[in-house]
């Protein structure tokens, strides 16, 4: 029932105009499509951080009921659970493979891939991504870097285990465990065919977003999603290729000999011949990748929150100029704040300083964004939708999360607290769970775009209610473990008879964290029958104004059978009114960004 | 059992699950079947929010009782008691900031839920509000910034002021070693490549280099209280970190370099045990062991209090049993120890 503007029709699709013929191929493998291939990264995304999330009970399960056997783990892990009993290796394998599936593979590529893809090209009014061929590409080298990872899962020595980051010389020397032999390689070049997706997609979404802009699309007229997948890239183009040369090093270290990161080492009875090189040169490659990253996974998450917000409240984000500043900030801010994760790695104590100057920096834009999100609630009419429930949920856990972040960005702080569980706490809350009710949030709300029909709002209530109050059950407790302090990575913690009142939060924790693994399980299930059985969606279900909501429903290849849409005003013209009250566009509350101007309305209310 | 409860308490959730999917469902008979919020929706999910905020205060007040006394006793070191104050004040800052803003938040979210025909307030800007909100967390940043990088710049200037003394720390795959510099207070060179079990030189200390004669090598840390320590930390193969929690002190342990830490016990081991939160402690974890000694379990001797050195570095397979015992005490108790230790002289002649 949206008025769309049809006074500017011209026809210059016309080389859009014929026909593609389509084998089953290259509609569903091979496509060149972004839709198809959002939905190609979604649902492979998605099964990497089902198996991440496996992973995460199984090691909390070992961490509750240290040393007892289960049947599921002789089950799963086979000779890694002699008796039913986990070993100690595959811990810390488990550990590892799941920190990276769930950062890279799940809130990486599954989060941003996903949505980047699908939403580029619809929100500005492209026809495709700016190459559909190097967005392919893209796709199947994410697909030959998960194999890689999920090939190393069965290696007779076992995958990575080195922690998900890596640190040598732990994970340079096969010697120092199982872990780092032939998985920790193929850790390695999995992560090298990331990267490289990583890269081809990103320039593909910069590229896209600076060219293909349908007429009227301004900078400042781009949703808050665009801007944020935009930001996302470019901070993945600057900061990937750092890993990648972390990577490489590496890969000469261990296979070659070269000594970039290794030095004095006896191990095993002997010396080694490594000499000069040193793992803080290692450890600040990885982090001016890895600071970066974890905004790589948060702001697509925040962009999405940001749209959906303003879609369910029918009102304007608030701020909409401030959102996209504080994404700059984020954005530049996060390449120059690495160093807060080495504040007792033994580099010189004034880079501590720096950084932790840098670092509470950061605080401030992220502040403005969560008071942001606060007040456009503030006298809305809240539609709650599942999208919606998460987007409230991710502001909820971001605030709690990045709170704590005051705690570890101080640097004298950080002394007692650093690479104890109360990290992990705050890195769940804040980037985890964040990013994966950002995600959440972006499935249930466009999920009529990606596959036309409407997922089962009940099982969306009942998935988010459960899960908001586990991941709270889990990681607010955790605070305390590890203030406690509880050091990360191990095994058990009865080596310690100091921490021996935790271990019925231990229980606690890893009661709630069963209850979330299990509750996704009725995501899973709304979300393959609503691919195939759910509800017809009409074109514009949660009437919205942006340009995705003009496209049919059925998936054409071009996205717009006619013309491209004419951009005419703001993305969240939510409610707006004339001077008497009533709205711009009687008995409806949204005005479509290609509705032209109407006479007596001011265009510059942001 | 517990594994059996957990089944019980996974069931129950799943059948509350079902239910509650019924319930929904049952309370949208006669509404058109769109999958998109109406009005009940928004009635049942704004109340949930309210819900939701009780619970986050509730679990918020229920970890604090129920935690609270697993936490760390006060410092024992004589930055620590800043870096608890500091810490304090953060979390003041914190659980203020926490308390309003889950309160807005998920009031608003009832408050304003969705209802047809309700109109929303186009409410795009306020130059003045952004401000504030930009302006208060840059103040209050400012102070804590400050304070910490006070605080961090005192703790990292490490020095031989106070006459202090020389420890080395060294770590390996899955243990620590403590070297004391001895009478010159000067550790002798070492490197890995002069490591010689054979000759018990674990650490690799030059036994050509006279300052290393007086070294002594040992497998437990006795520090006299108030004098000021600096550690001198090394490893032997991997990445590690020395970290004494109940000092505030943490350091990684890098091979192929010398880091440091330094700071002054204040607390001995025998003063700490006698502090009634260390006590109420001891007393809890006894009980739980006592338990499970009558259970005929394994690791339920009674324990007392003593401040250790982990690991806080993943390291390999035994990570999690990386320790070393540290002993805080008098300094003539300090003196006497360290008179019966074996000097790393000594120990060369006596093998040769």
């Amino acid at each position: 029932m949206s008025v769309t503007a049809n006074a500017h029709v011209e026809d210059h699709s016309g080389d859009h105009g014929h026909h593609h013929k389509e084998t089953f191929v290259t509609k569903y493998i091979f496509s060149q499509d972004h839709k198809m291939i959002a939905k190609q990264y979604l649902i492979t995304g998605l099964i990497m951080g089902a198996l991440g999330i496996l992973m995460s009970v199984l090691f909390r399960m070992q961490l509750a009921w240290p040393g007892e056997s289960f049947a599921i783990f002789e089950a799963i892990l086979g000779k890694w659970a002699p008796g039913g009993v986990m070993d100690a290796d595959v811990y810390l394998a488990l550990v590892t493979i799941h920190g990276t599936l769930m950062v890279f593979f799940l809130l990486t590529a599954g989060l941003s891939g996903t949505f980047s893809n699908l939403l580029i090209p619809l929100q500005i009014g492209a026809r495709d991504m700016a190459s559909g061929f190097l967005n392919m590409l893209s796709f199947w080298i994410f697909f030959v870097a998960c194999i890689i990872m999920l090939a190393s899962l069965f290696l007779e020595a076992g995958p990575a285990a080195a922690g998900w980051t890596v640190y040598p010389p732990l994970s340079a020397l096969p010697m120092a465990q199982p872990g780092s032999g032939l998985g920790m390689t193929l850790w390695l070049v999995s992560m090298f065919f990331f990267i490289v997706q990583s890269l081809l997609g990103s320039l593909n979404y910069i590229v896209t977003v600076i060219n293909l802009r349908t007429e009227g699309m301004s900078m400042t007229r781009l949703p808050l999603t665009i801007w944020a997948f935009f930001v996302t890239a470019i901070i993945g183009v600057v900061s990937f290729p750092v890993l990648l040369s972390a990577a490489l090093l590496l890969i000469m270290d261990r296979s070659f000999g070269t000594s970039f990161f290794l030095s004095d080492i006896f191990i095993q009875g002997e010396v080694l011949h490594y000499q000069g090189g040193s793992p803080v040169l290692y450890e600040h490659l990885f982090w001016f990748l890895g600071h970066p990253e974890v905004y790589i996974v948060i702001l697509p998450a925040m962009g999405i929150v940001s749209e959906v917000m303003a879609v369910n409240a029918r009102k304007p984000i608030f701020g909409y100029r401030a959102m996209i500043a504080s994404i700059l900030a984020i954005a530049f801010l996060s390449t120059i704040v690495w160093g807060h994760h080495m504040f007792v790695s033994g580099m010189n104590p004034f880079l501590g300083s720096v950084f932790t100057f840098t670092t509470l920096l950061i605080a401030i834009p992220s502040a403005v964004k969560a008071f942001n999100w606060i007040t456009t609630l503030w006298k809305g009419n809240i539609q709650f939708n599942p999208a919606m429930l998460f987007s409230i949920g991710m502001v909820s856990t971001f605030i709690s999360g990045g709170l704590t972040g005051i705690i570890l960005g101080d640097s004298t702080l950080d002394i007692n607290v650093h690479d104890t569980y109360f990290v992990i706490a705050h890195f769940h809350l804040v980037m985890g769970i964040s990013a994966l009710y950002g995600m959440f949030a972006g499935i249930y709300h466009w999920f009529p775009k990606m596959f036309g029909r409407m997922m089962n709002k009940n099982m969306g209530y009942v998935h988010f209610w459960v899960t908001a109050v586990c991941s709270y059950g889990v990681f607010f407790p955790m605070h305390f473990v590890g203030m406690a302090g509880v050091p990360r990575r191990y095994y058990e913690n009865t080596a310690f008879p100091m921490f021996d009142d935790l271990a019925d939060v231990q229980v606690l924790m890893t009661v709630f964290a069963i209850v979330a693994a299990l509750v996704q399980l009725v995501f899973v299930y709304n979300f393959i029958k609503s691919i195939f059985y759910g509800v017809k969606a009409s074109q514009n279900p949660w009437k919205a104004t942006t340009l995705e909501w003009t496209t049919p429903v059925k998936h054409v290849h071009g996205n717009w059978p006619g013309a491209l849409p004419v951009v005419h005003r703001w993305p969240y013209d939510y409610s707006k009114t004339h001077e008497n009250g009533e709205y711009i566009i009687p008995t409806q509350d949204f005005v479509p960004q290609d509705v032209p101007l109407f006479e007596d309305e001011d265009e510059l209310q942001h | 059992m517990t594994a059996l409860l957990t089944i019980i308490v996974i069931i129950l959730v799943g059948i509350a699950i079902w239910q509650m999917t019924k319930i929904f469902e049952l309370s949208q008979i006669g509404t058109s079947n769109t999958q998109i919020a109406n009005d009940s929706d928004n009635k049942y999910n704004g109340y949930l929010m309210v819900a939701f905020l009780i619970f986050l205060y509730g679990i918020t007040i229920f970890s604090f009782v129920k935690y609270t006394k697993t936490l760390l006793p006060e410092a024992a070191s004589e930055h620590g008691s800043e870096y608890d104050a500091l810490m304090l004040a953060s979390m003041l800052v914190i659980f203020f900031v926490q308390t309003i803003t889950q309160f807005l938040l998920h009031f608003f979210a009832y408050k304003y839920r969705g209802e047809k025909g309700k109109k929303a307030l186009f409410y795009a800007d306020n130059d003045r509000l952004e401000f504030i909100w930009t302006i208060i967390p840059v103040i209050v940043l400012s102070g804590l910034i400050l304070w910490g990088l006070y605080a961090w710049t005192n703790i990292m200037d490490i020095n031989d002021e106070d006459d202090p003394l020389t420890i080395e720390l060294y770590a390996q795959q899955f243990s620590w070693t403590a070297r004391y510099a001895g009478d010159d207070n000067v550790l002798g060179d070492a490197n890995v490549r002069m490591i010689d079990i054979d000759k018990a030189n674990v650490l690799g200390i030059d036994n050509s280099d006279p300052n290393a004669m007086d070294d002594i090598v040992v497998k437990e840390v006795h520090l006299p209280v108030g004098r000021k320590v600096n550690f001198k930390i090394r490893s032997q193969d991997v990445l590690h970190s020395a970290y004494m929690p109940h000092f505030r002190m943490q350091m990684n342990c890098v091979p192929g370099m010398v880091t440091q830490f330094s700071f002054t016990p204040t607390i001995t081991t025998a003063e700490m045990r006698q502090k009634p939160d260390v006590i109420d402690k001891v007393n809890g974890i006894n009980k739980l062991r006592a338990e499970r000694a009558a259970n005929g379990e394994d690791n339920s001797d009674p324990w007392e209090f003593d401040y250790v050195l982990l690991c806080n570095k993943i390291c390999g397979k035994s990570h999690y049993n990386m320790q070393m015992k540290i002993i805080v005490e008098t300094e003539e108790e300090y003196n006497k120890w360290i008179e019966s230790q074996q000097t790393f002289g000594k120990s060369i002649a006596a093998q040769q």
